[in-house]
C-alpha cells in the first residue's frame, strides 16, 4: 500500500467493512441459493432425485430452502452491502450504531443458517416466502429495527442538505418491510418450532399476499430501484437522466405497489370487487414501473458507447431491460382474464424468474462488480473477460429459463381449460405434466448456466480480493478507461 | 347515511389523484429544476468533498482518526469551481 494516510485523515472515514462483509456472504449465498435451484429444477426433470436423503432432500423441503436462499440471504446480503455503502457515501458520513452495525450481520447469518436447518426439516409455518417458525420471526425483526437504526441514524447525522433518492427507496424499503415481516408472522405458538396464524380463512390469505407481493414490490423492487439510481449513474459517470422523474417515480411507485397483492387471490374466496381493486392497481403500476425503467435507461444516453466494453455496466443496463419486461408482463397477468390462463401454471414461475434472475440478480451482480474493487482498493476486477463470460452465461440462462417456463405454462394453461363436446375435460392432469418435460430440461440448462456464471463471479472476486500485484485505484471513483 | 362507502371511495379518489398532481407539480416545476440537477450530482460529490476536507483539514489540524481502512486517498488532480459548489453548501 503506497497511500499517503497524511492526506486521508479528514475524509468522511466510510465504514467499509460491514460492507465487505455483505458483499462477501452475498456471492457465496448467490451461489449456494441459485445452486439448490438448480437442483430442486433438476428434481423436477428427473424425480428420482428427490430421493437422494429423503424425507430432507424432498421437492416440497428444497424448495423454500431455495426461495428463502436467493431472495433474503443473497439478494438481503447484497441490500444490505449496498445500503450500507450508498448511505454513508451520499451522506458523507460514517455509519452510526455502534454494535448494532455488526449485529444486523451476524444476526442475518445466523438467520440464515437456521432457515438452512429448519426447512430441510419440515418445520415451516406455510406460508410462502415467510415460512420460517415463529423464534427466527422474532430474531428477524429485532435485526431489521437495528438496521433500521443504523439506516435512519445515518441519514440523521449526514453532512449533505439534500437526502439522495436512492436512500429514499431505501428508507421505503426498510420500513414497508419491517410492518410487512411482523403483521403477516402473528402467530400464536404452540411449541417452540410450531405456530398457528392469528389471522383465519380469507383475511389469512389476504395478510399473506400482502405481504407477499409487497415483498415482490419493496424488496426486490424498491430496494433494487436504490441500487439502480446510485450504481447506473456511477457507473456510466453521469448524472442520472431526470432527477425530477425519479421523484414522481418514488412516490407514485410506493403508493400503488402496495394494492396489488390481491392479484395473487383471483377467482378466490377473496370478494370479487378486492380483485377488481387488486387488478387495476396492478396494471396502473406500469406507469410508475417504467417511468423507473426509462428514467434508469435514458442515464446511458449519450454514453452507450460504454456497453461496448464495460460489462458491469452491461449488467446494470440489461438488469432494467429485463425489469421493463416482467414488470409489462405482470400487469398483464394480473387482468383477470389473462390470469384464468396463467394461474398455477409455470408461466407465474417465468414470470418471478424473468424478475429475479433477470432484473434482481443481474442488477447485485453489477452492483457488486463495481464495489469490490473499490472495497478492497484495488485498480479493477482481477478479470474483466471473465466478468463478460458472466454476462452471456446470466443473460443466455435466463432467457431459456424463461421461455421454457413461457411455452411450458401456456401449454399447461391450455390443456388444463380443454373441453371435448359433452363437456368432458380433453386432457388428464398428468398428460400436461409429461407436455411440460421438455420446458424442464431447459430450464435446468438455464439454470445451470446461471449458476456456472456466478461461479465464475466468486472466482473473480476471490482473486481481486486475494491478489496484491492488483495496484490500488487512486479515488472512490470506477475508473471508467480501466475497466475496458 | 351521509358518508356510504361509496362517498368516501368517491374522496380517496379525488385526494389521490391531487396527491398525484401535486407531487409532479411539485417536482416538475420550473423553479426547482436547478435544485434538482445540483442533487443528481449527489453520488459524484464526495470525491470532491475528500479533496476539500482534505484542505480544510491542513488548515484546522482536526484529529479524526486517519482513514487507512476506509481508503479515502488521494483524489481527482484538478477540482473545478463549478463542483466545489457541493451539497452541504446549499
Amino acid at each position: 500500500m503506497t497511500t499517503t494516510v497524511a492526506k486521508t485523515g479528514p475524509v468522511p472515514d466510510y465504514d467499509y467493512k460491514i460492507v465487505r462483509q455483505f458483499t462477501v456472504m452475498s456471492v457465496v449465498w448467490g451461489v449456494f441459493g441459485m445452486a439448490m435451484g438448480v437442483l430442486i429444477a433438476a428434481q423436477l426433470a428427473w424425480p428420482q432425485l428427490n430421493d437422494f436423503f429423503q424425507p430432507f432432500s424432498h421437492f416440497g423441503r428444497l424448495r423454500p430452502l431455495h426461495t428463502n436462499a436467493v431472495i433474503f440471504a443473497f439478494g438481503g446480503s447484497v441490500l444490505f452491502a449496498t445500503s450500507y455503502y450508498v448511505v454513508q457515501r451520499t451522506c458523507q458520513t460514517r455509519l452510526w450504531g455502534g454494535w448494532l452495525i455488526p449485529f444486523t450481520f451476524w444476526g442475518w447469518q445466523l438467520v440464515i443458517i437456521l432457515a438452512a436447518i429448519t426447512l430441510p426439516m419440515g418445520l415451516t409455518s406455510s406460508k410462502e416466502y415467510a415460512e420460517l417458525e415463529w423464534p427466527i420471526d422474532i430474531l428477524i425483526a429485532l435485526i431489521w429495527v437495528a438496521y433500521a437504526m443504523v439506516f435512519f441514524g445515518t441519514i440523521a447525522k449526514r453532512r449533505t442538505s439534500h437526502i439522495y433518492v436512492a436512500n429514499w427507496f431505501f428508507g421505503a424499503y426498510i420500513i414497508t418491510i419491517a410492518c410487512l415481516h411482523i403483521v403477516n408472522n402473528l402467530a400464536v405458538p404452540a411449541s417452540a418450532w410450531k405456530s398457528y396464524s392469528y389471522f383465519a380463512g380469507t383475511a389469512d390469505a389476504m395478510i399473506q399476499w400482502w405481504y407477499g407481493h409487497n415483498a415482490v414490490g419493496f424488496f426486490l423492487t424498491a430496494a433494487f430501484l436504490g441500487i439502480m439510481y446510485y450504481f447506473v449513474p456511477k457507473q456510466a459517470g453521469r448524472p442520472v437522466y431526470s432527477y425530477q422523474l425519479s421523484i414522481v417515480h418514488f412516490w407514485a411507485l410506493i403508493s400503488i405497489y402496495v394494492w396489488a397483492g390481491g392479484h395473487h387471490l383471483h377467482y378466490s374466496a377473496l370478494p370479487d370487487w378486492t380483485q377488481s381493486l387488486a387488478m387495476i392497481m396492478s396494471v396502473i403500476l406500469l406507469a410508475p414501473s417504467w417511468g423507473g425503467m426509462i428514467n434508469g435507461i435514458m442515464t446511458l444516453s449519450g454514453a452507450w458507447h460504454k456497453l461496448r466494453t464495460d460489462p458491469t455496466l452491461r449488467f446494470l443496463v440489461v438488469s432494467l431491460s429485463f425489469y421493463g419486461m416482467s414488470t409489462f408482463e405482470g400487469p398483464m397477468m394480473s387482468i383477470k382474464t389473462v390470469n384464468a390462463l396463467s394461474h398455477n401454471t409455470d408461466w407465474t414461475v417465468g414470470h418471478v424468474h424473468s424478475g429475479a434472475l433477470g432484473w434482481v440478480a443481474m442488477i447485485s451482480i453489477g452492483a457488486l462488480y463495481h464495489l469490490v474493487p473499490i472495497l478492497w482498493h484495488r485498480k479493477q476486477m482481477y478479470s474483466v473477460k471473465l466478468i463478460n463470460a458472466h454476462f452471456w452465461l446470466a443473460t443466455v440462462g435466463t432467457v431459456l429459463y424463461i421461455a421454457a417456463m413461457w411455452v411450458n405454462g401456456i401449454t399447461q394453461g391450455l390443456m388444463w381449460r380443454a373441453f371435448n363436446a359433452d363437456g368432458t375435460l380433453t386432457y388428464s392432469f398428468v398428460e400436461s405434466v409429461v407436455a411440460s418435460y421438455p420446458g424442464y430440461y431447459v430450464r435446468f440448462i438455464g439454470g445451470a448456466l446461471f449458476v456456472l456464471g456466478m461461479l465464475l463471479m466468486a472466482y473473480n472476486v476471490f482473486r481481486t480480493i486475494t491478489d496484491k500485484e492488483n495496484a490500488k485505484q487512486q479515488d472512490n471513483t470506477v475508473p471508467l478507461a480501466q475497466t475496458a | 347515511m351521509l358518508l356510504s362507502i361509496d362517498i368516501l371511495r368517491q374522496i380517496a379518489v379525488v385526494l389521490g389523484s391531487i396527491a398525484f398532481l401535486a407531487v409532479c407539480w411539485w417536482a416538475f416545476s420550473p423553479k426547482r429544476k436547478k435544485r434538482f440537477e445540483e442533487d443528481a450530482k449527489l453520488p459524484f460529490a464526495d470525491e470532491e468533498q475528500s479533496i476539500r476536507s482534505a484542505y480544510e483539514a491542513d488548515k484546522n489540524k482536526t484529529d479524526e482518526d486517519s482513514a487507512v481502512e476506509s481508503g479515502q486517498s488521494d483524489g481527482p488532480e484538478e477540482t473545478s469551481a463549478e463542483h466545489k459548489k457541493g451539497q452541504d453548501e446549499k
